[in-house]
C-alpha cells in the first residue's frame, strides 16, 4: 500500500470537478447494480440472523467465536489456504514460464486447457479428481496411494483449480517484460542470477503477489473441493457457513461467519488492489510474440517437458477420466449416455437434460452482457490515476461477491428481491444476475490495465478538441479496448456457465443449467443417471473449452490480469 | 457540465431500465401468484412426478400447476420458513418426519384436512389433531450391500445393526455424515432407536472401531465407495456396504440399459430407519384454494402410484399398488425403526453433536 501512494500523483488540474463528476456519473449504474444485488441481500441476510426485536446482537460474535469447533475452522481455513497458495506458486510457476518465454507447438490450446477447469463447477471436477487421487484411481494404481479424504487431495485439487490464475496473471506479464533488460544487466557484468534478481524479479514480483492473493482468496473461500474431497473432517468457513444456513439453520452463527469471512476478504482485497496499483506502475512492456522462442538446450527442454508433464497428470488427465466415463456406456455403446441425454423422462427434469445446454447458454449470454455493461463502467471510471481513495476502495468492493458465500447471497436473494419494485424471485433473470456479480470483477481485472495504458494526453487531446466524453470514449479509448472487451466478455461468459454456487439456489426447476444438471443426475441411483452426468459435464467442459480457445485468437497485446 | 449531467442521466435510465425490465420479467413469466388458476408447489430436487398424472390433475380441477425444486431437503424447508411470510408458492411439499418439527414450531403451514386422507394408513398420521400436515409418502433408509461382493466373499450379507459390529464385516461399511446428509441422519436416527439415547453411543464406538467410514454426502458414498452401484463399480469403490435407500436396488435395474435380471444390490432388511415426508397448505398461500386442490390429489390413489417409479418412495394410503419392480428388487422393510418427530426434534441437534465428536473428531 505505501508504495502504490509513492506513484507520482498528476498535479490537480482545473477540470478535475468535471473529471470526477464524469466519474460519478460512470459508477451510478456499477454501485446501483452492486447496492441492490449485492449488498443490501447480504446485510438482509446477515440482519436476520443477527437483529433480535429490532436490536443487533453483536454479543454473539463473541459466543460463536468462542466455540472450539468454529476456532478449528477459522484455523484449518487459514493453513489450508497458504499452503495451498504455495503449492499453487511452486507448480505453476515454472508453467507461467513456460507460456510466456516458449514458444511450441500447440501452445495456445494448452493455454486455453489449463484454464477449463477454473471456470468448471466443482461438483463436476470434484468426481474426476477423485478418479486421480482417490481409491482405484491413478495414483492408486501405480503406487498404491489414496489421498481421498485427506488433506492433500484439498491442496492438489486447489492447485489444479488455480493453475490458470498463477499462468495468466503472472506468464501475461512476464511475457511482456523486455529480455534485453536482463541482458543488458548481464553484459554489464552482473551474473545471470543477479541480473534476474535485480532486474526480473522485481518486474515480476507484483504480479506474483496478485496472483498469490487471488490464489489465497479463492482457497480460503473454498467450498466444493473440501466438501467432495476432504470428507467430513476438514471444514472451511465457507463450508460452516453452508453447513450453518443450509442444514443446521443456525443462521445467527451463519451470520457471524459471513461478517468474518467478508472482514477476511476485505483484507485480502485491499492488500491485492495495493499489489494491483504497483503492477500497473510503468514498465518497459514488449509484445509477447517477440520474448518467446524455441526451447534451446537440455536444460530448458527439460524444464518444458517438466511442465507439460505436470499438465499432463494434474490437469489434463482429471478432465480425461470424465470424458472415459461419459463413452464407457454398457454393451460398449459409445453414445449411449449422449443419446439417453434426449429423452425426457418426465420426472426428474420436467424436460430433455440436453435443453439444459440451451439454457445453460441463455444465461451465460445475459450474464455476460449484464457483466460486460457494469464491469466495462467502472473500469471505465476507475482508469483515471487521479481517482481517489473512495474510487480506489470501489475497485476492491467490485471484487467483493468472489469472496462471499453463495448460500449467503442466494439466501439473501431469497429474503430481499421478493417485493415490488424488485420482485424478483420468480423470474429468470435472477439467475444471469447473480452470474453476473461474479462475472464483473473479471470484467474489470481484464479491461483496467488495458484502459489505463492508454495515453492520458489522447484523451485531454480530444476533449480539448471539442469531444464529448462520450465521444472521446469511442473514439479513443473503443478502438484500444475491443480486444480487451472481447477477452473480458469471453471470459464472464466461461465463469457464468460455469457458475453453482449461486445458480443452484436459483434456478428454475423447469429449466436447470448445466451445472445444476450434473448434480441433479448424480444425485440419483443407477448407471444411466451417473452416465448422463458424465456426458453433461463433458459437453460443458468442452462449450467452455471453445469459447476459451476463442478468447486466445483474440488476447490483446498488453494482456490484463485474466 | 450538461454532457456530464447528460451521461449521469443516460447511467441512470440504463440502470432503473435494467432493473424494470427484469421486474416486468417477473410479472411475466414467473410468480403467478396473483393467478388465481395456477398453483405452484415448492418442493426439493427429488420431486418428480409423470406429466400425465399432473395433466390429469390440470383437468380435472382446472388448476394450472408449477413446481419450483428449490434444493435438497433440507435447504428446501429453510427456504420456505425464511419466506414464510411471502411464499414463493401455496402447497410446500417434502418435509420429512426428522424436520417436521422445525417447520411446524416456525408456523409454516395453516391447517388442512385433505378429502380422502381418512385413507392414510394411521401410523403415518401425526398432526391428527391439527392437520397442518398430510403424509404423502414414505422411504427407507437402509444398508444396501453389493451382491457380488458377499457371493465372491461366500460371506452372508449382514441383516441388523448388531451384525454391521461384527469382525467378518469390518472395513466395509461407508456411511454419510449425520450432519450434513439426511441418510446419514437417518442412519443415526436408527441406531438411536435400536440402541436407545443411552446405548447408541457405544454401539458407533464398536462401529468405528469396526472401520466403518464416514464420507460427506450421499454422492460419494453411493457413486464413489460403494462397489455395488453403477457409479462406484466405475469409480472402483471398494466397500460393499453402504447407507442408502430402500428403493435403491431398483433404481439400479430401472436405470440401467441393458436391464439386468435381478439387482446387482440387496437391502440389510434390519438396518432400516423409516422416513416419512409430508406436505402442507402454506400458511401465506395465495392461492388457498387450489393449494387444497392440490393437496387433496396428492392422496388420490393416482398420484399414490405414480410416486414409487418417479419418487422412489412407498405410498402411504390404503391399496394404493406397489410397483412390481419395487417388490421383486427391493421387498420393503420387515420392521423399520421409526422415531416420533417430537423426539427427534428433542434430541436431535444433541445426538448430532456427539455423534459428530464421537466419530469423526
Amino acid at each position: 500500500m505505501d508504495l502504490a501512494r509513492t506513484e507520482v500523483e498528476p498535479p490537480a488540474r482545473k477540470g478535475l470537478s468535471r473529471g470526477s463528476a464524469a466519474r460519478l456519473g460512470l459508477m451510478a449504474l456499477p454501485v446501483a447494480f452492486f447496492g441492490v444485488f449485492f449488498a443490501y441481500p447480504v446485510a438482509a441476510i446477515v440482519a436476520r440472523g443477527l437483529k433480535a426485536d429490532g436490536a443487533w446482537q453483536w454479543g454473539r460474535i463473541g459466543d460463536v467465536l468462542a466455540q472450539s469447533g468454529i476456532q478449528h475452522v477459522l484455523w484449518f481455513t487459514t493453513w489450508q489456504a497458504f499452503a495451498s497458495t504455495a503449492l499453487t506458486l511452486l507448480i505453476a510457476l515454472p508453467g507461467a514460464y513456460v507460456f510466456a518465454r516458449f514458444d511450441f507447438r500447440g501452445k495456445q490450446v494448452l493455454r486455453a486447457v489449463v484454464t477449463v477447469p477454473f471456470v468448471l463447477p466443482t461438483v463436476v471436477v470434484g468426481t474426476a479428481f477423485l478418479a486421480l487421487v482417490g481409491r482405484g484411481g491413478l495414483l492408486d494404481e501405480l503406487w498404491g496411494v489414496r489421498l481421498d479424504t485427506t488433506v492433500w487431495a484439498i491442496l492438489l485439487a486447489h492447485v489444479f483449480f488455480n493453475y490458470a490464475v498463477v499462468v495468466r496473471t503472472v506468464g501475461g506479464l512476464w511475457a511482456q517484460l523486455d529480455p534485453r533488460q536482463e541482458e543488458a544487466a548481464r553484459m554489464l557484468g552482473a551474473s545471470r542470477f543477479a541480473a534476474w534478481r535485480k532486474v526480473t524479479l522485481p518486474a515480476l514480483a507484483p504480479a506474483v503477489a496478485a496472483a498469490a492473493l487471488m490464489v489465497f482468496l479463492f482457497t480460503f473461500t473454498s467450498f466444493g473441493v473440501v466438501q467432495i474431497l476432504g470428507g467430513p473432517t476438514f471444514s472451511t468457513l465457507e463450508v460452516e457457513i453452508y453447513r450453518q444456513t443450509s442444514e443446521i439453520f443456525d443462521l445467527a452463527t451463519a451470520a457471524v461467519l459471513t461478517i468474518i469471512q467478508f472482514m477476511a476478504v476485505g483484507a485480502i482485497l485491499a492488500v491485492h488492489a495495493g499489489t494491483v496499483r504497483r503492477r500497473e506502475a510503468a514498465l518497459r512492456l514488449v509484445d509477447a510474440s517477440m520474448t518467446a522462442r524455441r526451447p534451446r538446450g537440455a536444460g530448458q527442454w527439460a524444464l518444458l517437458g517438466a511442465v507439460l508433464a505436470t499438465v499432463a497428470v494434474l490437469l489434463v488427465l482429471p478432465l480425461a477420466v470424465l470424458v472415459q466415463r461419459s463413452f464407457d456406456a454398457p454393451g460398449g455403446h459409445g453414445f449411449a449416455y449422449y443419446r439417453a441425454l434426449t429423452h425426457d423422462d418426465g420426472g426428474t427434469f420436467l424436460v430433455a437434460p440436453i435443453t439444459a445446454i440451451g439454457t445453460s447458454l441463455q444465461y451465460a449470454l445475459a450474464a455476460t452482457a449484464v457483466a460486460v455493461l457494469i464491469g466495462g463502467l467502472a473500469a471505465a471510471a476507475l482508469t483515471r490515476r487521479d481517482a481517489g481513495r473512495l474510487v480506489r476502495g470501489f475497485d476492491a468492493l467490485l471484487m467483493l461477491p468472489l469472496g462471499v458465500s453463495a448460500v449467503t447471497v442466494g439466501f439473501g436473494f431469497l429474503i430481499a428481491l421478493d417485493k415490488p419494485p424488485l420482485n424478483l424471485r420468480g423470474s429468470w433473470i435472477l439467475v444471469p444476475l447473480a452470474q453476473a456479480l461474479v462475472g464483473v470483477p473479471f470484467v474489470v481485472r481484464t479491461m483496467l490495465p488495458v484502459l489505463r495504458a492508454v495515453d492520458e494526453r489522447l484523451r485531454e487531446a480530444a476533449s480539448v478538441l471539442g469531444a464529448s466524453p462520450w465521444r472521446v470514449w469511442r473514439e479513443v479509448d473503443l478502438p484500444m479496448v475491443r480486444r480487451a472487451l472481447l477477452v473480458a466478455a469471453g471470459f464472464a461468459f466461461a465463469v457464468s456457465l460455469g457458475e453453482f454456487g449461486a445458480t443452484v439456489f436459483i434456478a428454475r426447476p423447469d429449466n436447470p443449467t448445466l451445472p445444476v444438471a450434473v448434480a441433479r443426475l448424480l444425485g440419483r441411483a443407477g448407471d444411466l443417471n451417473y452416465g448422463q452426468a458424465m456426458a453433461l459435464s463433458t459437453i460443458l467442459m468442452v462449450v467452455c473449452a471453445v469459447a476459451l480457445l476463442l478468447l486466445e485468437r483474440v488476447r490483446t497485446d498488453r494482456t490484463g490480469e485474466f | 457540465m450538461s454532457t456530464t449531467k447528460k451521461f449521469t442521466a443516460a447511467a441512470l435510465a440504463a440502470g432503473l431500465g435494467l432493473v424494470t425490465l427484469s421486474a416486468c420479467g417477473s410479472s411475466g413469466s414467473g410468480g403467478g401468484d396473483a393467478d388465481s388458476k395456477t398453483v405452484t408447489l415448492v418442493s426439493h430436487d427429488s420431486w418428480a412426478a409423470s406429466k400425465s398424472v399432473l395433466e390429469d390433475f390440470e383437468k380435472q380441477s382446472g388448476y394450472t400447476v408449477k413446481v419450483l425444486k428449490d434444493g435438497d431437503a433440507g435447504q428446501a424447508v429453510n427456504k420456505a420458513i425464511l419466506t414464510k411470510d411471502n411464499p414463493q408458492g401455496d402447497v410446500f411439499f417434502g418435509v420429512d418426519n426428522t424436520l417436521l418439527s422445525r417447520a411446524l414450531d416456525n408456523g409454516l403451514f395453516q391447517p388442512y384436512e385433505a378429502k380422502g386422507s381418512g385413507l392414510i394408513r394411521p401410523e403415518y398420521q401425526v398432526d391428527r389433531a391439527k392437520h397442518r400436515v398430510t403424509p404423502i409418502d414414505s422411504g427407507d433408509i437402509c444398508v444396501n450391500y453389493d451382491k457380488k461382493y458377499f457371493a465372491d466373499h461366500k460371506l452372508d450379507p449382514p441383516a441388523s445393526f448388531g451384525d454391521l459390529v461384527e469382525p467378518r464385516y469390518k472395513n466395509l461399511l461407508v456411511t454419510e455424515n449425520a450432519a450434513t446428509s439426511s441418510p446419514g441422519l437417518g442412519f443415526l436416527l436408527g441406531t438411536a432407536a435400536e440402541y436407545g439415547d443411552k446405548g447408541w453411543p457405544d454401539y458407533w464406538k464398536k462401529l468405528k472401531a469396526n472401520g466403518v467410514k464416514v464420507v460427506d454426502g450421499w454422492e460419494q458414498a453411493y457413486n464413489q465407495e460403494f462397489s455395488g452401484s453403477a457409479g462406484g463399480k466405475k469409480a472402483k469403490g471398494d466397500r460393499p456396504l453402504v447407507v442408502s435407500y430402500a428403493s435403491s436396488p431398483p433404481a439400479e435395474v430401472i436405470y440401467a440399459s441393458p436391464k439386468p435380471k435381478t439387482a446387482p444390490t440387496g437391502v440389510a432388511s434390519g438396518t432400516c430407519f423409516r422416513q416419512v415426508e409430508y406436505a402442507g397448505l402454506l400458511s401465506n398461500a395465495k392461492n388457498t384454494k387450489g393449494g387444497k386442490a392440490l393437496l387433496d390429489f396428492l392422496v388420490t390413489k393416482e398420484f399414490q402410484e405414480d410416486m414409487p417409479l418417479n419418487m422412489f418412495v412407498y405410498p402411504v394410503v390404503k391399496g394404493a399398488q406397489v410397483p412390481a419392480e419395487f417388490s421383486e428388487f427391493g421387498p420393503a422393510a420387515k420392521s423399520p425403526e421409526t422415531l416420533a418427530p417430537a423426539e427427534i426434534a428433542d434430541n436431535r441437534d444433541q445426538w448430532v453433536k456427539s455423534w459428530t465428536s464421537l466419530v469423526l473428531k
